[in-house]
């Protein structure tokens, strides 16, 4: 696909929508987001800009490919069972603490958060990995 | 004892470890090791004699009964100092014996945990970690004897010793289970307790068949005895560990243990009794046309292990008595037998009677102690096998239920081991020197400090059984018995029935040795009959059984297993449609009152559009179509939920349908030209089928409106969400903390998913 119009939108709505998934993933605990939505967010991004250009140069462009998506995001979700695990004695206990960040006020930190972030990357992983997959056998020009 | 069987997991690894020179050092270094369990378990006996039990347990899983028991008894120490002393002799062998090997680290590590799982299980308290200690000692020994893996028949061998005691062990903790269930407990202790509850249950027999199979295959009783033959691919040292001196009496000491429980039935009488007499007449029977000396010896060691479960079987204290002697007498011959065998086969390069000749000449010291070995294999004053041999024909004349066949079967048997041992000594060591390969090794005392230690006992515990007797198996028994018994060994008896029959015997045997030893054809013609006769084999029954299973699971796995994606929905939606209506069908009184109605008019016209865009995907013939109109479908359901507020599904919907989208258009180009394939009835069935599903679907929604309970898990989780787990989307709250167990196993589903698509193509690339 050779569109002028998609390649220059690309530039810009490739970061805007990474910029939207890191937004859902932050709010994802009090209103509507979360680090599913987040994932496949950002994963559309990619995949947006490959319809722009193709699936190659997308690939190329990224600094971790799905497969360290992927272990990245596990290895988030098993640091996050951890501090349950140890300090409460129950698998998957949330664990809370509230720091002071200026200008942003309390900010309460837990491990559902964290657990969160590694379903984030996990998602992400997952979906580029098959759309890579797909696209990568079938010469996507 | 628990530091001990650390000290033994830990030393176990050592192999890995040490490099260079000092690898060298390894058996003797195991050894010293077993050396000291021996000198623990030796410094413990007078403990034990004065009836003290030492008991040591660590909670395991609590809940069920199960936990880490080690016992020290008088039946555990016994089998202790048998596989540590045994241990100390065969490590040192070990050491000349596989010095020209590669692996050896890895060899001595499996040899060295064989060691520990055995260890632990005589100590086990507790049956099911008996258990995984029996499985342990059956998966070492398929390592071991498959050691020299790149012969296909140690392969083979190895297999099928672990398919049988594999499947011996399987079924034998269904039979514990069994009786646990009785009992409420796996502990032995509180199986002591319960003896007579257990033995008058429905489940008894069940159960006791259930863990005779186990103690059948792992002690190669009839008719699973011939895994025993094939393990002679192990090396030798192996051999003469495993498969003489210890592994194999798992099953054996597994019966004593549960005797005093189980023991004095019918069942338990006549079962064993009838096996083990078969084994011992049929191993000393087989043994004697075998030319490979370690067949020789296997064969015999099949029916000494029939002798120990007769005696177990008869179950009066004189057989008890007998049987534990028997133990350590078979113990102490059998291992320096297999031992001396190995130097044989070592200097020669054969194991083959019928090229061997002469060796006394070369190997003067080996021949003293294959002597003394022989002799006590035999039967024969003044060694420690005579008195064996006397009390066990005292334990089958006294006993008060056993037919004559057993005595009958038992001379028969004895005067074949007689035979047997004459004749091993005089074709390997007398006679002509035959023009055999001489193999120089160098004579490492090594070679036969092993073996000579113990024929030494041989001699020695004849000349002199009160210590073996009193302080060995007298704990021994008492601890089967459950009560006090005065064990009194004397190498003379007096003239009596037992003399007379092992007078008999003697002569029987010296008759059938010199026929067989003077006349050659006969031993062919012996051979050529049994090969006539006995054409089953059972190796081959056992493997055709096994080609059987395989085919008729090849067979029925196709039958699910097809491969045809639409069969597999096609089931799937079959069977849930079934089961939907027939809840539906159980819930008829149940009405719909309480309908959900389409207004306002918007939410009637998203429902119409989804409704048409399906229809519309159907009937279409073009599939770039389909895929749009499905995904009209798709965000017409997201805009319904945005409707119904619920804000996070509507955005995941829409996202996902975004991807979807792309990711059909992706491999429309995969798929062949638009083609109908299906006939008219196989369409029509389709429907009928889709149909089904999604009306049932539809009625369950519906009528799932009218289910109320009274207190839905959504008001606890609306309450606590903020309070208890600082969200205020209650949504995201349950994904990621009320129910992160889920989502923890939805990504793990979606990775493997990933994974799956990648592999998939990937692999069908190429």
């Amino acid at each position: 696909m050779n569109s002028v119009i998609l390649q220059v939108a690309s530039k810009y709505v490739k970061w805007l929508l990474v910029v939207f998934a890191l937004i859902a993933l932050y709010r994802g605990h009090n209103f509507p987001g979360g680090g599913f939505i987040g994932g496949l967010l950002v994963g559309l991004s990619v995949i947006f800009s490959s319809l722009a250009y193709d699936a190659q140069r997308a690939r190329n462009s990224l600094k971790i490919q799905p497969e360290g998506y992927i272990a990245l995001g596990l290895l988030t979700i098993f640091l996050s069972i951890l501090p349950g695990v140890f300090l409460k004695q129950y698998f998957m206990a949330g664990v809370w603490t509230s720091i002071h960040i200026p200008f942003l006020g309390v900010i309460k930190l837990g491990t559902p958060f964290l657990f969160d972030i590694g379903v984030f990357f996990a998602v992400i992983g997952v979906t580029l990995m098959s759309f890579f997959t797909f696209s990568n056998i079938m010469k996507w020009k | 004892m628990q530091t001990l069987l650390l000290v033994y997991l830990v030393s176990a690894f050592l192999p890995f470890i040490f490099a260079g020179k000092l690898k060298k050092a390894i058996p003797f270094f195991l050894a010293f090791v077993h050396f000291g369990a021996f000198a623990y378990f030796f410094s413990k006996i007078e403990r034990i004699g004065n009836g003290d039990i030492l008991r040591e347990t660590i909670p395991w899983v609590p809940q069920l009964g199960i936990n880490f028991d080690l016992v020290l008894n008088g039946l555990s120490i016994a089998f202790a100092l048998l596989i540590t002393g045994t241990g100390v002799l065969v490590f040192l062998y070990a050491h000349a014996y596989m010095k020209s090997y590669k692996n050896l680290g890895v060899f001595y590590f499996y040899l060295f945990l064989f060691s520990a799982a055995m260890l632990g299980l005589v100590l086990s308290g507790n049956l099911i970690q008996l258990f995984v200690f029996w499985e342990l000692t059956s998966y070492l020994s398929f390592l071991l004897i498959s050691f020299f893996h790149e012969k296909e028949s140690a392969r083979n061998a190895a297999f099928q010793s672990l398919y049988l005691t594999g499947f011996g062990g399987l079924v034998m903790v269904a039979g514990i289970i069994l009786l646990g269930s009785v009992v409420g407990s796996y502990s032995v202790s509180d199986w002591v307790v319960n003896a007579e509850i257990l033995r008058a249950h429905q489940f008894y027999l069940p159960g006791l068949m259930l863990i005779f199979v186990g103690v059948f295959t792992k002690s190669a009783q009839f008719p699973f005895h011939f895994w025993l033959p094939g393990a002679m691919q192990a090396p030798t040292p192996v051999s003469s560990y495993l498969h003489s001196a210890t592994m194999v009496k798992a099953g054996i000491f597994m019966l004593a243990l549960l005797s005093p429980i189980l023991g004095g039935t019918s069942a338990w009488t006549y079962t064993l009794t009838l096996t083990g007499a078969i084994t011992m007449f049929m191993g000393a029977y087989f043994a004697i046309t075998q030319t490979d000396i370690k067949a020789i010896l296997a064969y015999t060691t099949i029916s000494s292990l029939g002798v120990l479960v007769l005696l177990l079987g008869i179950d009066t204290a004189l057989s008890v008595k007998a049987a534990m002697l028997f133990l350590f007498v078979h113990a102490f011959y059998k291992a320096a037998l297999f031992m001396i065998a190995g130097f044989i086969d070592k200097k020669t390069g054969t194991r083959d009677w019928r090229n061997l000749g002469g060796l006394a000449r070369s190997m003067p010291i080996t021949f003293v102690f294959a002597v003394l070995a022989s002799l006590s294999m035999a039967g024969l004053p003044p060694m420690l096998g005579f008195l064996g041999k006397e009390l066990i024909y005292e334990a089958k004349v006294q006993s008060p239920v056993i037919a004559p066949y057993v005595l009958v079967l038992g001379v028969a048997g004895n005067a074949l081991m007689i035979a047997v041992a004459l004749f091993f000594l005089f074709k390997v060591f007398l006679g002509k020197a035959k023009n055999q390969v001489q193999i120089k090794v160098k004579t490492d005392w090594a070679y036969i400090i092993g073996p000579g230690i113990l024929a030494l006992l041989s001699l020695f515990f004849g000349l002199f059984p009160a210590f073996l007797g009193e302080t060995i198996v007298e704990p021994a028994l008492i601890s089967i018995l459950k009560r006090d018994y005065n064990v009194e060994l004397k190498l003379w008896h007096g003239f009596n029935t037992v003399f007379f029959l092992s007078l008999f015997t003697v002569f029987l045997g010296f008759i059938l040795f010199y026929v067989a030893y003077t006349r050659d054809s006969v031993l062919v013609k012996w051979r050529a009959f049994n090969q006539r006769i006995f054409s089953v084999r059972f190796v081959d029954v056992f493997n055709n059984l096994l080609k059987g299973f395989l085919s008729f699971s090849k067979r029925k796995t196709e039958l699910v297993q097809h491969g045809y994606h639409r069969f597999y929905i096609l089931t799937i939606f079959l069977v849930a449609s079934i089961f939907l209506w027939y809840q539906v069908y159980v819930t008829i009184g149940w009405n719909l009152d309480n309908v959900f109605t389409l207004r306002p008019f918007y939410v009637s016209g998203l429902v119409l559009v989804i409704i048409i865009s399906t229809i519309f995907s159907m009937v279409s013939k073009s599939r770039i179509a389909t895929i749009i109109t499905m995904g009209v479908a798709g965000y017409g359901i997201a805009l319904l939920f945005m409707y119904y507020s619920a804000i996070d599904l509507a955005i995941t919907q829409i996202i996902v349908e975004t991807l979807i989208l792309v990711m059909f258009v992706l491999i429309l180009q995969r798929l062949p030209l638009f083609a109908r394939l299906s006939s008219k009835t196989t369409r029509l069935r389709d429907l009928f089928i889709a149909l089904s599903f999604g009306s049932a679907m539809t009625v369950l929604a519906l009528k799932s409106i009218n289910v109320n309970f009274n207190h839905p898990i959504s008001d606890f989780m609306i309450e606590n969400s903020y309070t208890k787990a600082y969200g205020q989307n209650v949504v995201n709250v349950i994904l990621v903390d009320f129910r992160a167990l889920d989502t923890l196993g939805e990504v793990t589903v979606l990775v493997v998913a990933a994974l799956g698509v990648f592999v998939l193509l990937k692999t069908k690339k190429t």
